[in-house]
C-alpha cells in the first residue's frame, strides 16, 4: 500500500484533533466509549505514522509527502507541510507516546476523563503539526497553540501547586516564543516569504544573524530547556499529572532540539559558529551541574525532571559541537556522528523519560506520594514492577544494550574530536546519571519495608504491564539495533551539516 | 456633483437620522414597560442602514458637501462593522436592561444617535465634520453612562467622562484652530498639500497636531490620557461599557486615520515619535496595572488601554499595510471585547453583577460551554494562536518590523507576555478553581446563541483570517 497520494501529514494532524473535539463534545456521560474511542484514535494516528515511515525514502534529504495550499493569500502564508529525516523519528515518537498516555490514564483519571483525553488528542495533533510545518507562521501557530492544552492539563489534573506551575510554564515558554515570532517577521522582510526553506537560503549579515540567533535561542533554549532557563521544567513536571509529565519530557522538550536543527543552525549558521562555545559551555553546565542537582532531589519526579535537563544538555552539545570538530579535523564525518548521536539521544530520552515518569506514576497511583523517603522495599510487594523499573533506570544511566547508551556514546565519541576536555565533562553524565538514578532506585525499591502501605502494595496489573512492556521493547530494540533511526535521518543530517557550514554572511 | 447625488452618498446617515427621530417619537407614545417596539424598531433601523452601506461600497472615493464628506471603502467597511456590532450590543443590552430594571426607551435613541455620530466620524473629510461627529457621539455616550440614576458610581463615572471628554474636545478644537490658522483650510487634502510645502510653518503645524493627537488619544483611551477609562468602564452599566468599548473605537480609529494620514501625512515623522511614546506608555500602564485589578470591568478597562497601544503600532509603521493592520486590530478587538462583556452580562443577575474576577470561579463546572467560549476570548485577547487576537498582534508587529522598528517590536511583545498573565488568571479561575455556589446560568436562547456565535467567530477567524485581512487591506488601498 502506498500513502504518497494520501494527504498523510494532514491526517496525522487532524485525525487526533477531530477525535479530540468529538471526545470533548461526547463529554463525561459515556466514559467507557470515550476511553475506547480515544485509544482507537491514538492507535489510528500511530498507524498513519507507521505508514509514513514505511513509505519514506531514506536516501533523500529533501522534504517528502509535501502538501501545499494557500492559507492566508493576503500575505502568501501557506498551509505547507512536509517531512524529512529529522522530523520523521519525532513524529513516530509523538504518536507512540500518545497511545501510552491514553492507556496510562485509563483508570487513574477520575475527574473529567473526556476532557483529559480530548486535551491529549488535540495536543498530539498540534505537536505533529509542529514537526511537519514548513511555513514559519504555520509552525508558530502550532507551536503556540500547543501551550493551551498543556496549560489546561497541568492546571486541572495537576498536583497541589499546579496553578503556579502551569502559569509559570505558560508564561516562560510564551516569553521565549514571541521573540522567535519577531525574528520570523524580520526574516520575512528579508526573504519575502514565510517558507522555512526560503529563510534557509536568505543571506544575512553577521550582526543580523546574531540577533536572530538570540531570538531563536530564547525560544528553543527555554523549551529544551537549557541551563539557566530551565527552572519552569521541574515545577511543571512535578505538578503535572503522569500523562502530562510524559508528554512534556518525551515530546515537548524535543521541540526545542528540533527548533535548533530546523531554524537556528540553517538560518543563522555564522551566528551558530560565533556562539558555539557559549552553547557548548551551557550544555556542559547542564550536564554536570544539573546532574549534581538531580542527585540531591527528594522528589522522584523532580529528580527525573533534572535528569531530563541534564540529558538535554547532551543534545545541545551534539548540535553545536560540529563546528569545532570540522575546524579540527577538516572532515564532516565526526560532526555527523555527533549530531546523529544527539538526535538518537532525543528519541531514546523520549522513551526512557516516558518510562520513568510512568513508573513513578504507577507508584503514585497507589501511594499518592512522590517522595523518595515514603518508599523503600517496594521490591517485596511489587517484584515485576521492580524489574521493569530496573531496566529503565539502567537505560536512564546509559547502560550499554539500552537505547540510552547509543546517543550518549556517539556524542562523547565525537566530542573527543573537538576537545578532550569537552569529552571529559560530557562523560560525567555517565557517572552522575548512574549515581542519581540508581541511588534513587536503591532507596525506593530495595531496603527494608519501613511503612505498612508499602507492604500492602499490589503489583502492576495487565494494563500497566502492557505499557511498560511496550517501552521495554523499544528501549532494548534501539539499544542493540539503532540502525533504523540512523538510516532515516542520515541523509537529512548530512545535508543540514553541509548547509550549516556554509557561511551566508556578506 | 449635483446636490441630489451628494444626498444619495449620505443616504445611510440620513436614514439613520430619520429612523432615530421616528424611534424617539414612537417610544414617547409606547406604553410597553419592556419597550419591545422601540427595541425592534432600533434593530430594524440599524439593519437597514447596514444594508444601505453594504450594498453601496464604492471602488473609488467620492466626496460630497464641499469636500467635507467622503464615501470610500474604509468608511463603508467601518460603518458596516459599527452597525453590525451595535446590533449585537443592543441585543445583549436588551437582556441586561430588562434584568436590571433599567429599561428606558432613551437608551436606544441615544444609542442610535451615537451610531450616527460614529458614522459621520468615519466619513468626515474636514476638521469641522469630524468634530461634529465626535461631539454627537460623545454627548450621547455621556448620557448613556448616566442612565442608571440610582447608582452613585454611574453618576460619578458620567461626570468624570463628561468633564474629561469636554477637556479633550477643547484640546482638539484648539489644535483644529491652529491648523486652520496656518493653512486657512479645514479640508484634509488642502491641509496635506499646504503642510507639505510650508516649511517655515511646520513647527506651528506640529504644535497644532499635538493638540489634535491629544484629542484622539483621549477618545481611544491611550495613556497618559486614559484616566477616565477605568472609572467609566467600572461605573457605567455593563451594557454601556460594552457599547463604549466596541463601536466608538472604530470611529476613533477612523478619526485618527483621517487626521494623521489624510490630513497630516507630511508630518509623519513627527507624529510617529509622539505615537511611539503613547504606545509604549499605554502598553506598559495597561498591562501592568491590569494585573492588580480585582474588578473584571476595571481589569478589562486597563486591557483596552493596552490594546490601544498595540493599535498605535500599526500607525507608527507609517505604511498603508500598517494602517490596514491597525484597522484589523481594532475590528478584532471590538469583536473580542463584545464577546467578553457579553459574557459578563450573561453571568450577571439582578442586583448581582458579575463584578469581580471571583465570580468567574469554577465556571467550567457551572457551564462548560460558556467557560470554553470565555477561554477562547481570553486566549484571543492574550494573542495566543489559533485565535483572532493572535493575528491582530501579528499583523501590526509584522508591519512594524517591515518598517524597521525592531526595538519597539521587542518591547511590545514583552508587554504582551505581561498581559497574558491576567487573561490566564481568568482561565485559571474558570477551570482550576471550585465555584463558591453552583447557580445555573440564566439567559434567553437568543443571548446564548449570539454569544456562542461570537465566540466561535473568534476561533473561525483565527483559523481563517484571510478574508478579514483582505477587507482591511483593500479598504485602505487608496
Amino acid at each position: 500500500m502506498t500513502v504518497s497520494n494520501l494527504p498523510i501529514l494532514s491526517m496525522l494532524i487532524w485525525t487526533p484533533i477531530i477525535g479530540g473535539i468529538w471526545t470533548l463534545i461526547a463529554g463525561d456521560r459515556q466514559e467507557q466509549t470515550v476511553k475506547y474511542f480515544s485509544l482507537a484514535v491514538s492507535i489510528l494516528t500511530f498507524v498513519f505514522s507507521v505508514l509514513l515511515y514505511l513509505d519514506f525514502d531514506n536516501a533523500s534529504a529533501s522534504m517528502q509527502f509535501v502538501e501545499r495550499v494557500s492559507w492566508i493569500k493576503a500575505f502568501d502564508i501557506q498551509y505547507y507541510l512536509g517531512v524529512d529525516g529529522i522530523a520523521l523519528p519525532l513524529i513516530l515518537l509523538t504518536c507512540f507516546t500518545t497511545i501510552l498516555v491514553v492507556l496510562a490514564a485509563w483508570e487513574v483519571i477520575e475527574k473529567h476523563i473526556s476532557y483529559y483525553m480530548a486535551a491529549f488528542l488535540i495536543l498530539t495533533g498540534l505537536m505533529n503539526g509542529v514537526f511537519v510545518a514548513l511555513d514559519a507562521i504555520l509552525f508558530y501557530v502550532f507551536w503556540e497553540a500547543m501551550l493551551i492544552p498543556m496549560f489546561i492539563i497541568i492546571g486541572i489534573w495537576g498536583g497541589p501547586n499546579r496553578v503556579y506551575a502551569t502559569i509559570k510554564f505558560f508564561l516562560y515558554t510564551f516569553l521565549g516564543s514571541v521573540f522567535m515570532l519577531v525574528a520570523f517577521l524580520y526574516l520575512y522582510a528579508k526573504a519575502g516569504s514565510f517558507e522555512i526553506s526560503a529563510m534557509h537560503d536568505v543571506a544575512l549579515t553577521l550582526q543580523a544573524q546574531k540577533l536572530i540567533f538570540i531570538a531563536f535561542f530564547l525560544a528553543f533554549a527555554v523549551k529544551i530547556p537549557m541551563w539557566p532557563v530551565h527552572t519552569w521544567l521541574p515545577d511543571a513536571h512535578v505538578e503535572a499529572p503522569t500523562g502530562g509529565s510524559v508528554i512534556l519530557a518525551a515530546i515537548m522538550l524535543k521541540m526545542g532540539g528540533y527548533g535548533f536543527l530546523r531554524f537556528s543552525l540553517p538560518i543563522t549558521p555564522d551566528a551558530s559558529l560565533h556562539f558555539d562555545d557559549f552553547m557548548i559551555v551551557l550544555s556542559l553546565i547542564a550536564v554536570v551541574y544539573i546532574g549534581f542537582v538531580a542527585l540531591v532531589q527528594e522528589d522522584m519526579k523532580k529528580l527525573i525532571a533534572y535528569s531530563s535537563i541534564s540529558h538535554m544538555g547532551f543534545v545541545t552539545l551534539g548540535f553545536f559541537i560540529p563546528f569545532t570538530i570540522v575546524a579540527n579535523t577538516g572532515e564532516t564525518s565526526g560532526a555527523i556522528m555527533g549530531m546523529e548521536g544527539a538526535m538518537m539521544q532525543m528519541i531514546s530520552h523520549g522513551f526512557i523519560s516516558a518510562a520513568m515518569f510512568l513508573c513513578v506514576g504507577v507508584m503514585y497511583d497507589r501511594m499518592h506520594s512522590r517522595m523518595i523517603k515514603d518508599y523503600g522495599g517496594v521490591v517485596n510487594s511489587m517484584p515485576y514492577f521492580a524489574a521493569f523499573m530496573l531496566l529503565f533506570a539502567m537505560a536512564n544511566s546509559g547502560l550499554p544494550g539500552t537505547s540510552g547508551f547509543v546517543g550518549e556514546f556517539l556524542v562523547i565519541l565525537s566530542s573527543f574530536e573537538a576537545s578532550f576536555w569537552i569529552a571529559f565533562f560530557a562523560a560525567f553524565t555517565l557517572i552522575l546519571g548512574a549515581a542519581y538514578t540508581l541511588w534513587m532506585y536503591k532507596r525506593v525499591i530495595f531496603g527494608d519495608v519501613t511503612r505498612e502501605e508499602v507492604a500492602e502494595l499490589t503489583d502492576i496489573n495487565a494494563r500497566e504491564t502492557l505499557i511498560l512492556v511496550l517501552l521495554a521493547i523499544v528501549v532494548l530494540l534501539f539499544g542493540v539495533w539503532p540502525a533504523p533511526v540512523f538510516d532515516v535521518m542520515h541523509a537529512s543530517v548530512e545535508q543540514l551539516i553541509n548547509h550549516s557550514l556554509q557561511s551566508k554572511a556578506f | 456633483m449635483s446636490i441630489s447625488n451628494e444626498i444619495l452618498l449620505a443616504l445611510p446617515e440620513l436614514s439613520l437620522l430619520s429612523m432615530a427621530c421616528l424611534v424617539l417619537v414612537v417610544d414617547a407614545f409606547s406604553k410597553d414597560p419592556d419597550h419591545r417596539i422601540t427595541y425592534w424598531l432600533t434593530q430594524i433601523s440599524l439593519a437597514i442602514v447596514f444594508l444601505l452601506v453594504f450594498t453601496s461600497i464604492p471602488d473609488e472615493p467620492r466626496l460630497a458637501f464641499h469636500n467635507s464628506f467622503i464615501d470610500d471603502a474604509m468608511s463603508s467597511v467601518l460603518k458596516c462593522f459599527i452597525c453590525a456590532i451595535t446590533i449585537i450590543v443592543f441585543l445583549y443590552s436588551y437582556e441586561y436592561l430588562k434584568e436590571n430594571k433599567l429599561m428606558k426607551g432613551e437608551y436606544f435613541v441615544l444609542g442610535l444617535f451615537a451610531v450616527l455620530g460614529m458614522m459621520i466620524m468615519s466619513s468626515a473629510y474636514s476638521l469641522l465634520s469630524i468634530y461634529l461627529g465626535l461631539e454627537l457621539m460623545s454627548l450621547s455616550m455621556y448620557a448613556m453612562v448616566a442612565m442608571n440614576r440610582k447608582s452613585a458610581a454611574a453618576s460619578e463615572a458620567a461626570m468624570k467622562y463628561f468633564i474629561l471628554g469636554a477637556l479633550a474636545s477643547g484640546m482638539l478644537l484648539y489644535g483644529i484652530s491652529m491648523i486652520y490658522g496656518l493653512t486657512s483650510s479645514i479640508q484634509f487634502t488642502e491641509i496635506a498639500a499646504i503642510s507639505m510645502t510650508s516649511v517655515e510653518n511646520s513647527r506651528f503645524l506640529v504644535f497644532g497636531m499635538i493638540f489634535m493627537i491629544i484629542g484622539i488619544a483621549f477618545k481611544l483611551g491611550a495613556a497618559p490620557f486614559h484616566m477616565w477609562v477605568p472609572d467609566v468602564y467600572q461605573g457605567a452599566p455593563t451594557s454601556v461599557t460594552l457599547f463604549i468599548s466596541t463601536a466608538p473605537k472604530l470611529a476613533a480609529f477612523a478619526m485618527a486615520i483621517r487626521i494623521l494620514v489624510d490630513g497630516l501625512f507630511p508630518l509623519v515623522a513627527d507624529w510617529q515619535s509622539i505615537l511611539m511614546v503613547l504606545a509604549v506608555l499605554s502598553m506598559a500602564i495597561g498591562n501592568i496595572v491590569a494585573i492588580s485589578q480585582t474588578n473584571i470591568k476595571r481589569m478589562l478597562a486597563y486591557s483596552t488601554i493596552a490594546h490601544v497601544g498595540y493599535l498605535f503600532l500599526g500607525l507608527i509603521a507609517g505604511t498603508i499595510n500598517g494602517f490596514a493592520g491597525s484597522m484589523f486590530y481594532i475590528i478584532s478587538y471590538a469583536l473580542m471585547s463584545m464577546g467578553t462583556f457579553g459574557m459578563i452580562i450573561l453571568l450577571g443577575r439582578y442586583e448581582f453583577e458579575a463584578k469581580n474576577l471571583e465570580d468567574f470561579k469554577g465556571l467550567s463546572g457551572r457551564s462548560p460551554w460558556f467557560a470554553f467560549i470565555m477561554m477562547c476570548l481570553m486566549f484571543s485577547m492574550a494573542g495566543v494562536p489559533p485565535f483572532l487576537g493572535f493575528w491582530s498582534k501579528w499583523f501590526v508587529l509584522k508591519e512594524l518590523v517591515a518598517s524597521g522598528y525592531f526595538a519597539l517590536a521587542a518591547v511590545s511583545v514583552v508587554f504582551s507576555i505581561i498581559g497574558a498573565y491576567y487573561y490566564l488568571r481568568i482561565v485559571k479561575l474558570m477551570y482550576f478553581d471550585k465555584p463558591d455556589k453552583m447557580t445555573a446560568i440564566k439567559a434567553t436562547k437568543q443571548m446564548r446563541a449570539v454569544l456562542t456565535a461570537n465566540g466561535l467567530l473568534i476561533l473561525v477567524l483565527g483559523l481563517l483570517p484571510n478574508s478579514l485581512m483582505q477587507i482591511c487591506l483593500t479598504a485602505l488601498a487608496h
